[in-house]
């Protein structure tokens, strides 16, 4: 059977929509009425059939429309693809990930065949068959790491692990809520992290490291963050702050439904085997309220998180100008009785 | 002791006296597939069933790690240690099913490196085992003084020297050659990494001489080959689970905290990851502070403790697991 890609944009008619299959399995990421700032990093490991963590990397019906919109974002900016001269093994032990997941998960759709270090992949969705040598980067049409993540859903920071630190130093970054690779590579965990309100003061980001640079090889684990996106766009870089910044002057109580989307991002956390790095894909989930609102338990409770939101973070979300058309429209949806716990709609 | 690292079920495929004191051991998996690939420097942390007890020793990989059809290792038999090794070498024969943990790596090349300066004291030469196998076949720069007490206890440097010819140096005690250090440190491009395995007195010697030459501390890397250290036997109550333990004089705090059935992280068991770290409730009495991970700061405060290589001598000691 297989996934059915669907054709669709992310930019000028925006025709992006998630099928009724797919609301259900998006993931929202309020277990509660409530959000604050938490670690809340978890192992990733396979969750329920039908839901996003089926397989631990998720390739799903957009699949198709969000590489062909990958491949305009670097036509116009080769900068969202970087990669330090050290970081070129940990794009080949990222391949080799990216890969082997594909392949195990979907099998209908990507194959991977090893013969020593002659590796062949097969991608139907994309139309690829190629032949290559592993470790040899002039057998590539691009070096490791651009090669397969043009080929693969959500955004991949490749980060060194030295001096008790992270160092973002390679990554490509298509899809990002407001940040920019090209500004942040080179950086330390605590120097990319500098702008984040709030958390800082409560030593969330001293305590994540100490996690994080503990990650071991075959034991990944995954965190959900999110923040809310005016039209689905994929690209919303500062460096197209633009072209996607006025939209959210243009929310009105009409077309809240249609325009306001909630960005969930699924990150996860991989200690990369041969160069002892540690891969960290930022995969992106767009949902109209539209859509979302199908749900009623979570029409009820986005409400109640958006209305309740700490200034501080609605500022650095970028939600101030539309909050109050976004939590009146909400509020009609929301009937007063309680949310069941958990994430998952009832 | 799932709280370590994911397993793994291996059989001992071959075991290879090396030298007077040095023997090699291969593990394969039990199911032929092949192992995780690895880094050079990375451990492995293996489970030793010795009647009643339970020891687990890392020890590092020292195959190639474009090689993962077998992990080797190299154990030093230490004849008045707690036993772990002794264990290996009498106890430990092909065709043995043992279990050992995923690669862990606490002393990774920094691959930025214009070049790497390798010291190895002893049985330390085993971790650049690896990490010359893995710079060889990328081309990288690299360089190998290795110290040894006699040429026939240079445990691998006739394979090394077939390797990589003038790469590696070799010093014997028993012919008085010795490095010279500050020339060596000296005389490096720019952009020089240096790591350095052995004895702690030859680390400590090597980082102290590239502080007082100048070099960066993050050019600077070094990995001990600290094991827990015996001494009086102590006792402990465990505040979170509710138990009270004897730690014997052989056993570390952390193997008695894992015998009594409570399972504390861990990844490097010599004291530098800071995975087992553990807070301190009450006490009466001194600890003897073995790692290096706590700060003097977090010593004296007498709030923090690092079990896999520290212990404790008096009254009372409480501690939060």
């Amino acid at each position: 059977m297989g996934i059915s890609f669907r054709k669709e944009t992310f930019r000028d008619d925006f025709t992006f929509r998630n099928s009724p299959e797919h609301i259900r399995r998006f993931p929202f990421p309020f277990h509660e009425d409530a959000y604050m700032y938490a670690v809340n990093i978890e192992p990733h490991v396979v969750g329920p059939k039908g839901s996003v963590l089926e397989n631990l990397i998720d390739v799903d019906e957009h699949y198709v429309a969000e590489m062909q919109d990958r491949a305009l974002v670097l036509a116009e900016d080769p900068l969202r693809c970087q990669s330090l001269p050290h970081m070129t093994l940990a794009g080949w032990d990222l391949l080799e990930l990216l890969m082997e997941q594909q392949a195990l998960g979907y099998p209908e759709h990507f194959t991977l065949t090893r013969d020593g270090d002659r590796w062949r992949w097969i991608n139907r969705p994309l139309g690829i068959d190629d032949t290559f040598t592993f470790g040899d980067t002039s057998t590539l049409p691009y070096g490791p790491m651009e090669y397969i993540i043009r080929q693969s859903q959500g955004d991949f920071c490749i980060l060194d692990q030295r001096d008790g630190n992270l160092w973002m130093d390679a990554g490509m970054v298509t899809t990002q809520a407001d940040w920019s690779l090209d500004f942040d590579i080179g950086m330390n965990f605590f120097e990319w992290h500098a702008p984040v309100p709030l958390a800082h003061e409560k030593g969330i980001f001293t305590r994540a490291l100490k996690f994080l640079t503990n990650i071991q090889q075959g034991k990944p684990a995954r965190r959900l963050n999110w923040t809310m996106t005016i039209n689905p766009r994929l690209d919303t870089s500062p460096e197209n702050y633009h072209k996607w910044g006025p939209d959210r002057a243009t929310v009105t109580p009409e077309n809240v439904g249609d325009k306001v989307h909630l960005r969930v991002e699924l990150q996860s956390f991989w200690r990369l085997p041969r160069s002892n790095g540690i891969v960290f894909p930022i995969r992106c989930y767009l949902i109209k309220m539209d859509e979302l609102v199908t749900q009623p338990k979570w029409a009820r409770r986005l409400h109640r998180v958006i209305r309740d939101l700490p200034e501080e973070l609605a500022t650095y979300k970028g939600l101030t100008r539309y909050r109050p058309t976004l939590v009146e429209w909400l509020s009609k949806l929301d009937d007063g009785s309680p949310t069941s716990p958990g994430f998952g709609p009832d | 002791m799932s709280t370590g690292t994911t397993k793994l079920d291996v059989v001992v495929s071959d075991v290879v006296p090396v030298n007077d004191l040095v023997t090699r051991f291969h593990f394969r998996r039990r199911d032929g597939e092949l192992l995780p690939t690895f880094s050079g420097g990375a451990h492995v942390v293996v489970e030793m069933r010795d009647g009643e007890r339970t020891r687990l020793n890392p020890y590092s990989l020292m195959g190639s790690p474009l090689d993962t059809r077998e992990y080797t290792i190299s154990v030093r038999r230490d004849d008045v240690g707690r036993g772990g090794s002794l264990f290996m070498h009498r106890s430990v024969k092909p065709g043995l099913e043992m279990v050992i943990s995923y690669p862990v790596n606490l002393f990774s090349l920094d691959l930025r490196a214009k070049k790497h300066l390798m010291l190895a004291g002893g049985i330390g030469i085993t971790p650049f085992m690896a990490q010359t196998a893995q710079l060889a076949g990328e081309g990288g720069n690299f360089e190998l003084h290795y110290t040894c007490r006699t040429a026939s206890l240079g445990t691998y440097a006739d394979v090394l020297r077939e390797r990589y010819d003038r790469r590696v140096r070799l010093y014997h005690d028993d012919r008085d050659e010795r490095i010279d250090l500050d020339r060596l440190l000296s005389t490096q491009p720019l952009g020089t990494h240096l790591y350095v395995c052995g004895p702690a007195g030859m680390i400590n010697w090597v980082r102290d001489r590239a502080a007082a030459l100048g070099w960066p501390l993050e050019a600077v890397h070094f990995e001990h080959f600290a094991a827990p250290q015996p001494g009086l036997p102590f006792d402990v109550t465990l505040a979170v689970s509710g138990k009270t333990i004897r730690v014997g004089s052989q056993q570390s705090l952390l193997e008695a905290i894992e015998a009594a059935g409570v399972d504390p992280p861990y990844l490097c068991r010599g004291g530098v990851c800071g995975q087992c770290e553990t807070n301190v409730v009450s006490y009466d009495g001194k600890f003897v502070h073995n790692d290096h991970w706590l700060s003097e700061e977090d010593h004296r405060s007498g709030c923090k403790i690092m079990p896999c290589v520290s212990r404790f001598e008096g009254k009372s000691l409480v501690l939060e697991r």
